[in-house]
């Protein structure tokens, strides 16, 4: 007797299968649109809040709500810095490098942060807890240097802070 | 978050008290509150909320909606400084053509910006009136409001107040009564400067790497979707209802003598400063009486130099601290007034560094769509940290220069190239010795390469 046949929109690849709440998720966002493509980002968004990152078999599943070929959403997943596509931490944190942080003391502020978690730039601490990546202007020059963790923005930060600021992102 | 101890959370905030804020004079930030708390709809309708979109639709002509935007002369606040209403008279409607979109820009990511994301996370009713103005206006029939992604406070209120304004029948159908039509979606994005660029937005928007479009079409002719499109800075929308309520004449006598550009601005400073910040003044104030607002050059140093609105503006230097900010007068000193917000630059600080921290960033942020910019932003970077470490070669400045020459303008699809190429030239023109003095090889002798490939 022959299997039944997945669903092909839930069910992509024996390694990913997309949560129903999340494919909801998509296809009311992709409604916004005159074309669901327009929804790619906040359905890469939306497998990476539940999963943290964006793994490669999620791209055909995306794919496929959307109606457009895997190559069209691995192009947007590739090119936008806030979609990752290998796992993080538990927690992430973007450091301003932009000018005005940078004369404030971004260089600093980023060496004492790489000192205390022992990881550079687009690094994860090994306990998987943070991962430190560069962000371009945070638009909160007044308050720099400034960073931002998960949805948090602090600054102006120092690094004598750094350690009660991190206590709070266990 | 841990509150056993005192956090540097950043707060947007506005350095006037509400005392010194007035309707007459603010039109941005007058119902803003000193606790910063969001100005919900109760309290926007209570100060002359959505008073606006009320007698525009009353009226119901969209043309002078126009007309009157463009006699006010609101110019982009995003940093092009382009006559809103022109942009608007330009937006193909009538007859057969569809109706089309107003996308808010709201991808604030400039360095050294920080103003609207205060309009976003208290008082975010004035950008949807703004908004539903621009609508009625273009016969636009949906709105996006292109939020960047780390924005999160933003993406909030936003978020909050559109269901508010729903509920209170100010968008969804028969807006107030009219029979007009008008509802917004907030979009966010996830990361990449370009987003703001406004055709480099709709691809971005429309699901697609946010590589810039061709223009013409410009996108009021064929935008999203190839329908009209009418793209403005969140800032310059949230200027459109006091212009509407109180009139061009109004608006234009804001700036009173300083300056032919009418109206406020959000300006702003921040960098080496005593006291960094944003205020709401005439637009024409001077590079002086922000410094002042400010607080002054952090700890007695010495100013040496500043730019006026942004990386992607050009460097100005002390003696340029008593003219007027706006668009022309800027312009004329070879610079741009770009957002407004001023980067300070002490004495103290090597210029070659902080190019060399400029062009990392537009490097990075790059689209790589364009030769001169993908293959020469890096090649930028890499000469410039060789100068920086006093490892350059004899040409290398010459070099710098026709890098920064073969940016354009004219020469890539979009602005960024050229953005990237003015801080260049202003640097290399008035600090050319601080770049000389990291030479130290003769060209063309064989010397350790000071970057290993691939570290750029």
């Amino acid at each position: 007797m022959m299997e039944p046949t997945p669903t092909p929109q839930t069910i992509t690849t024996d390694g990913f299968r997309l949560h129903p709440e999340d494919e909801a998720a998509m296809r009311a966002e992709a409604s916004h649109y005159e074309q669901p493509q327009a929804a790619c980002i906040e359905a890469l968004k939306i497998v990476q809040r539940r999963h943290g990152w964006v793994p490669d078999d999620a791209i055909p599943a995306i794919a496929r709500i959307l109606g457009v070929g895997p190559a069209s959403v691995e192009g947007v997943a590739t090119f936008y810095s806030l979609i990752f596509r290998q796992p993080v931490g538990r927690h992430v944190i973007l450091v301003c490098d932009s000018s005005s942080c940078f004369l404030t003391g971004s260089d600093q502020l980023r060496e004492a942060l790489s000192e205390r978690l022992g990881i550079g730039l687009g690094q994860t601490t090994a306990d998987g807890r943070f991962t430190l990546l560069p962000v371009c202007c945070l638009g909160a020059c007044d308050g720099g240097p400034a960073l931002m963790i998960d949805d948090d923005v602090y600054g102006p930060v120092g690094a004598e802070e750094l350690a009660g600021l991190l206590e709070g992102y266990p | 978050m841990n509150s056993q101890r005192q956090s540097p959370v950043y707060r947007s905030r506005l350095l006037q008290p509400a005392s010194e804020r007035t309707p007459d004079s603010h039109p941005l930030t007058w119902r803003l509150r000193d606790d910063g708390q969001v100005v919900d709809l109760k309290d926007y309708e209570s100060k002359q909320g959505y008073e606006a979109v009320r007698l525009v639709l009353d009226e119901g002509d969209p043309q002078a909606v126009i007309a009157a935007v463009k006699e006010a002369n609101v110019r982009g606040r995003g940093g092009a400084g382009f006559s809103a209403g022109l942009k608007w008279s330009l937006t193909l409607q009538g007859g057969d053509i569809p109706r089309g979109y107003i996308v808010c820009n709201a991808d604030e990511m400039e360095p050294g910006t920080f103003k609207d994301r205060l309009l976003m996370e208290q008082q975010p009713h004035l950008l949807i009136e703004g908004m539903i103005l621009a609508a009625f206006a273009n016969n636009a029939r949906f709105g996006y409001i292109f939020l960047r992604g780390e924005y999160v406070e933003s993406a909030r209120v936003l978020t909050a107040a559109l269901a508010e304004a729903r509920e209170a029948g100010w968008l969804g159908p028969d807006i107030a009564g009219s029979g007009f039509d008008f509802d917004i979606a907030l979009h966010t994005g996830a990361g990449r400067y370009i987003c703001g660029e406004e055709t480099a937005l709709l691809n971005s928007l429309e699901g697609h790497r946010a590589n810039p479009r061709a223009k013409p079409p410009f996108p009021g002719q064929s935008g999203a979707w190839g329908k009209p499109t009418v793209v403005n800075n969140v800032e310059t929308l949230c200027n459109v209802p006091a212009v509407m309520l109180r009139g061009a004449d109004w608006f234009q006598a804001l700036s009173g003598d300083r300056t032919d550009d009418g109206g406020t601005k959000l300006y702003g400073a921040s960098g080496l400063v005593n006291r960094p910040g944003l205020w709401e003044l005439p637009i024409g104030t001077t590079g002086r009486e922000l410094l002042e607002l400010a607080g002054g050059v952090r700890d007695g140093r010495e100013l040496k130099a500043w730019l006026p609105g942004g990386a992607s503006t050009g460097f100005l230097l002390p003696e340029h601290l008593d003219l007027p900010l706006d668009f022309d007068t800027v312009g004329k000193e070879g610079s741009r007034l770009g957002t407004g917000l001023i980067t300070v630059v002490t004495e103290d600080q090597s210029m070659v560094a902080l190019m060399r921290n400029l062009e990392e960033f537009f490097a990075r942020e790059s689209c790589g769509w364009c030769t001169p910019c993908r293959e020469g932003l890096p090649w930028t970077v890499k000469l410039l940290l060789a100068l920086e470490r006093g490892e350059g070669e004899a040409g290398d400045v010459e070099l710098l220069d026709k890098l920064a020459a073969d940016c354009g303008p004219g020469l890539t699809f979009c602005a960024h190239a050229p953005g990237a190429a003015m801080p260049l030239q202003s640097a290399l023109r008035h600090f050319r010795h601080e770049f000389e003095q990291g030479v130290r090889y003769p060209k063309g002798k064989p010397h350790a390469d000071p970057i290993p490939a691939g570290e750029v």
